[in-house]
């Protein structure tokens, strides 16, 4: 038997709602580990990227640390797939993108009523810094294909990757093709 | 009656009428060109450039090009349809299209069309421009985020309702949606509900306040069927009954 292809899986600025629906193969996930073993990943909690057939990304660039996560993929990857409507354009985090970083900032952990006596931005030099925009992973990186929804169906999953797995270049009939 | 006079639309005879344009006569026939600022109750704009074909190998916008006998009509070609494809994602990127957050997801013509054309990603850098929504009215609010520039809302408030509420100002990038007001808000106009501009927004610019997700995503117009059908479709009960 063939060795099996290497699949990692992240989110970047996502909701998981893509991971979510790649769950949604249910059972047929049994036929995926036949043929593809999965490296970094929220299902494996391998924490780097080592040399992968296929990386599946869902959610956009809205910090320096998802710039660096992109970046391993794509330097590890042979095929990089943008998975959901925040890869693909940006989507709810980009909603962001008409204001001003520092106002968002000041609003949610300094102005806003509610908040603790002496509340400040956090400034921890662990946490990643955000970017000033949020960007769909294509403006970072080279990006193989892509795959809109909010989030894609399992059963757009399921067929996405598995005309890939079988060299065939991926099509999605309408009802499967949605940006919602 | 002498017989119907024919051009040919991808190798298919398309009968027409004396004055009809090459879409006209297409879309009686059942026959679907992509279109988002044609509307057949309006004058042909030729602006959004998605019904250009190919006759007699030239391109040409079928809103605007008069049928004629003979001609020969290009529209589904791989040439002609990559430059939708194009044309498409540069309108994407234009504006904020978040279809996720969208009442007219399922129901809109861009998203319709970006479907029925294979777009899998918006391809340019997102421009995301600032264009603040307009909820000023008391049954409709505007999203300028989504504005195509068809002028359609434009033409239907000038020629139908007579009100001239809409405009577009700007040129090029810079180009916008304003509406005739001095406080350029539309509760400052006698915009209307049942105004014919409130009817015809391709896109989720003109929106109906209080009916939000009334119908659920997966029941909307194009979501079970792509839009190119249900045009052709439409378009041909229309002249049949």
């Amino acid at each position: 038997m063939a060795a099996k292809l290497k699949v990692a899986t992240t989110s970047l600025a996502g909701c998981f709602g893509c991971h979510m629906s790649i769950l949604d193969i249910d059972e047929r996930i049994l036929q995926l580990v036949e043929i593809i073993e999965f490296d970094r990943s929220p299902l494996t909690d391998i924490k780097h990227c080592g040399p992968c057939d296929i990386g599946i990304i869902e959610g956009g660039v809205c910090n320096a640390e998802n710039v660096h996560v992109l970046r391993e993929f794509r330097a590890n990857c042979k095929i990089l797939i943008a998975l959901g409507a925040c890869a693909v354009n940006g989507g709810l985090p980009a909603q962001r993108n008409h204001l001003d970083l520092r106002d968002i900032l000041e609003e949610v952990y300094h102005t806003s009523p509610g908040l603790a006596l002496g509340s400040q931005i956090p400034n921890d030099p662990e946490l990643p810094l955000p970017l000033n925009k949020v960007h769909p992973i294509h403006e970072v990186v080279k990006v193989d294909y892509f795959l809109p929804g909010c989030p894609p169906s399992g059963d757009a999953i399921w067929k996405f990757l598995t005309d890939l797995i079988a060299g065939r270049t991926p099509h999605l009939a309408h009802e499967m093709m949605h940006y919602d | 009656m002498s017989e119907k006079k024919t051009f040919t639309l991808d190798g298919d005879d398309v009968a027409f009428e004396p004055g009809q344009t090459i879409i006209q006569a297409a879309l009686a026939a059942g026959k679907y060109i992509p279109h988002l600022c044609y509307h057949p109750e309006f004058k042909p704009h030729g602006s959004c450039k998605l019904c250009t074909v190919k006759i007699n190998g030239r391109p040409a916008a079928s809103c605007t090009t008069a049928a004629q006998p003979g001609l020969s009509v290009e529209s589904e070609i791989p040439e002609i349809q990559d430059q939708r494809r194009t044309m498409v994602q540069m309108l994407l990127v234009e504006g904020n299209h978040f279809c996720p957050s969208c009442e007219k997801s399922g129901n809109c013509m861009l998203q319709g069309l970006a479907y029925d054309l294979g777009i899998m990603s918006p391809h340019f850098p997102q421009i995301f421009p600032t264009r603040p929504l307009d909820a000023s009215h008391a049954d409709v609010f505007l999203d300028f985020d989504r504005c195509i520039l068809c002028e359609l809302c434009v033409r239907a408030s000038t020629e139908v309702d007579h009100k001239g509420v809409f405009a577009l100002s700007g040129r090029g990038i810079n180009k916008h949606l304003i509406v005739n007001a001095e406080s350029g808000k539309l509760a400052d106009t006698d915009f209307a509900l049942t105004d014919k501009a409130a009817q015809v927004c391709p896109v989720g610019v003109i929106l109906k306040k209080r009916v939000g997700f009334a119908v659920p995503i997966g029941k909307r117009r194009f979501d079970a069927t792509p839009m190119s059908v249900v045009i052709a479709e439409e378009s041909k009960t229309k002249e049949t009954v």
